[in-house]
């Protein structure tokens, strides 16, 4: 388990890292926690000349919620969002999600930034910051610019980012006061991807339902936030018949494949409880 | 590839080498420290025997280049001992309470009890079982596991009040 070599750097600010990418082109990769790479990395199924540790950067860190915008620096840990005040009472649907990644050494290493940009469909962070419509802040040699986390996935690993740029933090509308919630996951053990995820925002006013956004997490090569399923919500009462059309819609969206968590079918059935319960749950949160 | 000059801190001493950058921190603590407490399970960021205590965080050190830990400060079981060598109070509990069976996966439930504790002084058993649940023990000792870290919750807190 000893990966191929490489030379390390470990830049205290951005150009200085973009430089390096610069220079060294696709022989250079960046490193987070590490904890999705080192394994990469052990196997041989990732080799890179130079190695980028992006952790000295403290540009890179940091919650801060101001006014309507929450800003999270992309350096900012698993553990960071766990134990985040501003962060638990602006948008707890995070750390309910942060909850269930990995366990605590991972937290304590893995990165937002990290579990967003890698383009892993396992990971919980791209569904549920597409069902936060939050936008993803690209820094390249040409300046910066923002991608909408629901335009970032094209397959698997594949996204919007270019080799030479870095993903270097993430801007999410705050959710309005009395925003219920839920991040759902099914996995087999601790530490498994999820055979089944999902994340639920939705307000209610005067029993009717006026707005929605549905995510659902491992169930196809990219996060999938399924319009259709949050649009069969909004104007209804969230009685059964609507909850049976978001479920039917989401179900359309998705387009899992057989693995060791199951066949297809088996994730199409936990993908409709996974949602029924994340809907149940934000319902009963909503205020 | 050239050789890469590291310094940390180690249980409380400094150490300063000279490294391949791809060697993982856990084969650096191991072959060139010499500190054999922190255990290569599965070499796969799974089961948590390798855990060491990072500048306030438990870590997987088998998921670390040497390089990402320069500059910080480690503790391995083997700095949890008392001053005058004794075992410390986790580690007395976990023998008190036969907290393990074959012992290959206690360096690093030690290691991670250590920092739970530390952010949490008073868990639930519910508590302890998430914030233990990166270390696994494949005799499946968890029972007494658990045990042991209630019991060392309550002495490290009886420890503390005897102390003001």
């Amino acid at each position: 388990m000893i990966p191929a070599g490489f030379e390390y750097h470990r830049p205290a600010d951005v150009a200085s890292a973009l430089a390096i990418l610069t220079t060294h082109g696709d022989e250079a990769r960046v490193i987070a926690g590490g904890h999705s790479l080192i394994p990469m990395m052990k196997l041989r199924m990732a080799e890179m000349g130079h190695l980028v540790d992006l952790q000295d950067i403290t540009e890179l860190k940091g919650i801060s919620v101001d006014g309507d915008t929450i800003t999270i620096g992309a350096m900012t840990t698993q553990h960071e969002l766990i134990t985040s005040d501003a962060l638990a009472e602006a948008a707890p649907i995070i750390r309910e999600a942060a909850l269930v990644i990995a366990d605590p050494q991972v937290r304590y290493m893995g990165t937002i930034g990290g579990n967003v940009a890698n383009g892993d469909p396992g990971n919980d962070m791209p569904g549920l910051m597409q069902c936060l419509d939050a936008t993803y802040i690209l820094v390249g040699p040409d300046g910066m610019r923002p991608v909408a986390a629901r335009e970032f996935y094209e397959a698997a690993y594949f996204t919007a980012r270019e080799d030479e740029e870095i993903l270097t933090q993430i801007s999410i509308p705050r959710p309005a006061p009395g925003t219920g919630y839920a991040y759902e996951k099914q996995k087999r053990k601790i530490g498994d991807y999820a055979t089944a995820a999902s994340g639920v925002m939705l307000t209610v006013a005067g029993g009717t339902c006026t707005s929605a956004s549905i995510a659902m997490t491992n169930l196809a090569d990219t996060p999938i936030w399924a319009e259709a399923a949050g649009a069969a919500l909004v104007g209804s009462d969230l009685g059964e018949d609507a909850i049976t059309a978001a479920i039917a819609a989401a179900k359309d969206a998705i387009d899992p494949v057989a693995d060791n968590r199951g066949p297809v079918e088996f994730k199409m059935h936990v993908a409709g409880v996974i949602l029924r319960r994340a809907i149940d749950r934000a319902i009963a949160r909503a205020g | 590839m050239a050789k890469q000059h590291v310094k940390m801190t180690v249980n409380g001493k400094e150490v300063e080498a000279l490294a391949d950058p791809r060697t993982l921190l856990i084969h650096f603590l191991r072959e060139d420290l010499k500190i054999t407490g922190p255990h290569i399970g599965c070499e796969t960021s799974h089961c948590g025997a390798c855990t060491v205590d990072i500048d306030g965080k438990s870590v997987k050190s088998c998921t670390m280049f040497v390089g990402q830990a320069h500059g910080a400060d480690i503790t391995t079981v083997e700095g949890l001992v008392n001053a005058d060598g004794s075992l410390g109070v986790i580690q007395e509990m976990f023998r008190e309470h036969h907290g393990l069976q074959c012992g290959y996966c206690t360096p690093g439930m030690i290691t991670r009890a250590h920092r739970l504790l530390q952010e949490n002084p008073t868990p639930t058993e519910e508590d302890i079982r998430f914030g233990m649940a990166g270390n696994l023990c494949r005799c499946t000792g968890y029972q007494n596991i658990v045990k042991a870290v209630a019991h060392a919750a309550d002495a490290l807190n009886a420890q503390k009040e005897a102390a003001e």
